[in-house]
């Protein structure tokens, strides 16, 4: 076995280090970590937050990539993967979910059906030919048809119920446990220092958020082993797991895609605001020019000359795993390249306006470059623009993947990803009758991550956007 | 102010250029005139002399950005790039990969992209302005809060989910309008009616926070404490005094929109079969029709420069305080 590191997961661990980085300062400076704790005071936004963090999981868990050689698969079960798998690179969520990504049908069947979901010919013993629907390869095959599947899934609800009350009374009960050791070492100095104690914090909405989606996802977990819980698609392939692996691709979009605007973004913004003149005439004519062009068109311009590349340099990429992370990439950098445009001129305007307050001119007169001015005076008091603007664009761009992957601009067909199960399930739409639990899954993944990254976005522009704080 | 308008104009030209020169390096590096060449003559059997006959047929045979072989002004001029940027600024498109001027096609689904975009728009605005106005209204009550609620939600929901929710209920199961078409005339207006509906609704929630937003960040200046000072009601403020004062924010939103109508709506149009820009633009993408792309980016910018310079000149019948020199 050895590990993988595809470009994005790099992208996105590096990610992950410059977070850790980020809430380590914001731990050291007082103002920083009130703000915080006023964003997730209100219970709408630690949901949200929670919600937030769930999908990152998942986007993280799926992002640790990792490939058995033959020689090494001893077992049978192992060897199986490999073979089902073309390159036998797997991520560390697939092996945490072996039954979903093996256990494939012929073809469509219903969410908790026993067979397919259409007729097909069969030849009896006689040679007589008869439409049947055949029965299920995995999903229901302990059903034993002494009681109606409600009443099967209902008694199976109870174990991951059981389970998800278990893993929030540990949860609860380390929470407990850490707070009491805070408060025994220095039991005085802690409230006095502390006029508002964390439990102010709505953990009550914490812990219910947590909750449902423990026992949601112990639910689907536990269920699936018996049934196709969201049904399976065309080429029988379940539902549940292409949701599931899609969850990384929307994470990913909206994650680094900032990561790619940001730099552009502050850089020009700052230059443009700080040095005027004929610094700021380029960079306004820039974005202008940039601006102009309308966004998909752009995009959908870049993308088609990019598979153009790739079809016609096809020694570049080793796996197709290979070519269509690169893919991925791609259309990351090609939405940060069109995206930064908006922030860009928010950072100009405040920029020119900071520029002109009596702190910026004292530093002036003392003599400092401009460099460390920028560095001390403008920059963090810009960083609130700069985390509206990105927890703004999340939402917005984890909805632009589905529409570009339906333009045929998007991620690659290979790639698991919402866009590409919506647009694959459309074409089943004139079917009666209709095929629609592929759509709704996609769907409903979507609007849980992008309603929970609106709603944060929200609270944080709420709290930190000065015109909005009356 | 016409003098202002056509200075307006002169500075837009650095701007298209600009524009020009993004996608003449996106197209051109990699979709090279022997590219072109091969794709029209076919892939078999084509020789280098057949390519270099087509290049000059098709006035491809010029250097890119710098011709050494011309002398003067020439250097310049004869070059691929400026070539076909002045074919662009004349709207000379070129031909399409299937043989059809590109021009004459967009004229012809102009009037289809129109058809839903406009009504889309107007029926938009006016439904979102009256609802935020109305809310306004009511701001702090619980109802304020629940309709908020309620717009994040509609927001947060894929535009796709809506077109095939609108699809499946209505022409599949209501069997109320029929599923995609399109026809000239008033026959037309019951494919139009669902595409607009839907567009109006998916478009409710963004745009209610939005003038919301605007509303009440104007209800909370001095001239509204003023105007309640003087015992005027609620509705006489808004509607007498907010909804003036709130047109030039508005406006600046809205004015950028209503040339870019023209472009049409690329997922509405090819989910409901309407021959317009929109289906024209997805259309090329899916066939890799570099030239109608290529067209439509320009087209796109031109009309959103325009929108700018109507969005400058609104300003003035609007705030008497802006003087256009």
């Amino acid at each position: 076995m050895s590990f993988i590191w595809l470009w994005t997961d790099i992208l996105v661990w590096t990610l992950v280090l410059v977070l850790i980085g980020a809430v380590r300062s914001i731990r050291r400076s007082e103002q920083v970590r009130k703000q915080w704790f006023y964003i997730l005071k209100s219970p709408v936004a630690m949901s949200a937050a929670i919600i937030l963090s769930f999908y990152l999981l998942f986007a993280l868990l799926d992002s640790v990539h990792f490939q058995y050689t033959q020689s090494e698969t001893t077992t049978a079960e192992q060897s199986s993967m490999v073979a089902l798998h073309d390159q036998g690179v797997l991520s560390l969520l697939d092996v945490m979910l072996p039954h979903l990504r093996t256990q494939t049908e012929r073809t469509y069947s219903a969410p908790f059906a026993t067979h397919e979901y259409s007729t097909s010919l069969s030849y009896d013993e006689s040679g007589a030919v008869s439409q049947v629907y055949r029965p299920l390869k995995f999903g229901g095959q302990h059903w034993t048809g002494t009681h109606t599947i409600l009443d099967d899934v209902m008694v199976k609800t109870a174990i991951p119920f059981l389970f998800s009350c278990a893993v929030i009374a540990i949860i609860f009960a380390i929470h407990l446990g850490w707070g009491f050791l805070q408060t025994r070492g220095n039991y005085i100095d802690y409230y006095e220092n502390q006029s508002k104690p964390e439990d102010e914090l709505p953990w009550g909405a914490a812990y219910l958020t947590l909750f449902l989606l423990i026992f949601l996802f112990s639910w689907f977990f536990y269920l699936s082993h018996f049934y196709h819980v969201l049904g399976t698609d065309k080429v029988g392939q379940d539902v549940l797991y292409q949701a599931i692996k899609s969850i990384r691709t929307g994470v990913l979009i909206g994650l680094l895609t900032t990561l790619v605007m940001l730099p552009l973004a502050l850089i020009l913004g700052i230059s443009a605001g700080y040095f005027k003149g004929w610094v700021d005439d380029v960079i306004q004519y820039l974005y202008t020019t940039l601006n102009s062009i309308p966004g998909v068109l752009l995009i959908a311009a870049a993308v088609l000359m990019m598979q153009v590349i790739i079809s016609n340099n096809s020694g570049w990429f080793g796996s197709t795993e290979e070519r269509a992370d690169l893919r991925l990439l791609f259309l990351i950098f090609i939405l940060g390249l069109t995206s930064w445009t908006g922030l860009c001129r928010l950072l100009r305007a405040e920029t020119l306006k900071i520029s002109q307050v009596e702190y910026v001119t004292a530093a002036k007169s003392f003599g400092l470059s401009p460099f460390r001015i920028i560095q001390k005076h403008i920059t963090p008091n810009l960083m609130h623009l700069v985390l509206i603007a990105l927890v703004l664009d999340f939402s917005g761009l984890v909805l632009a993947e589905a529409v570009l992957s339906y333009v045929g601009v998007g991620v690659d067909p290979t790639t698991a990803s919402w866009g590409n199960m919506i647009n694959q399930a459309r074409l089943e739409m004139a079917r009666e009758p209709m095929v629609w639990w592929s759509l709704f899954s996609a769907f409903a993944f979507m609007f849980t991550l992008v309603l929970a990254a609106n709603l944060f976005s929200d609270r944080v522009q709420t709290v930190l956007d000065p015109r909005r704080n009356n | 102010m016409f003098e202002y308008i056509i200075k307006r104009f002169l500075f837009a030209v650095p701007i298209l250029i600009g524009v020009n020169l993004i996608t003449f390096a996106l197209f051109f590096m990699v979709n090279t005139p022997e590219d072109m060449a091969r794709a029209q003559l076919g892939a078999k059997q084509t020789t280098p002399e057949m390519i270099q006959s087509w290049k000059v047929e098709n006035g491809y045979d010029k250097p890119l950005f710098f011709n050494t072989d011309a002398t003067g002004l020439d250097k310049v001029q004869q070059t691929l790039f400026v070539q076909e940027s002045l074919k662009l600024f004349a709207f000379d498109f070129g031909q399409s990969d299937s043989g059809r001027q590109i021009s004459a096609d967009i004229q012809e689904r102009m009037g289809p992209s129109l058809s839903i975009a406009l009504p889309t728009f107007i029926i938009g605005l006016v439904t979102n302005i009256s609802l935020a106005l109305l809310i306004v209204l009511f701001r702090g009550s619980r109802l304020d809060t629940v309709t908020m609620m309620v717009a994040v939600a509609i927001m947060s929901i894929s535009g796709l989910f809506y077109i095939i929710a609108g699809q499946v209920l209505f022409s599949k199961v209501w069997h109320w309008v029929p599923i995609s078409g399109y026809t000239e005339g008033w026959e037309g207006v019951k494919f139009l009616i669902l595409p607009i509906f839907i567009g109006v609704f998916a478009g409710i929630g963004a745009g209610m926070r939005w003038y919301r937003s605007i509303f009440l960040e104007e209800m909370s200046k001095d001239y509204v404490r003023t105007a309640k000072a003087k015992g005027l009601t609620d509705i006489k403020v808004l509607f007498g005094h907010v909804l003036h004062n709130g047109m030039l924010p508005i406006l600046t939103g809205v004015v950028v929109i209503i040339p870019t109508l023209f472009m049409g709506s690329l997922i509405m149009e090819s989910f409901f079969g309407i021959p317009g820009l929109g289906s024209y633009t997805i259309d090329a993408i899916n066939a890799q029709d570099f030239g109608i792309v290529k067209a439509m980016v320009f087209l796109g910018s031109v009309l959103y420069i325009i929108g700018l310079i109507l969005t400058d000149i609104s300003y003035t019948f609007f705030d008497p305080r802006v003087k256009l020199s």
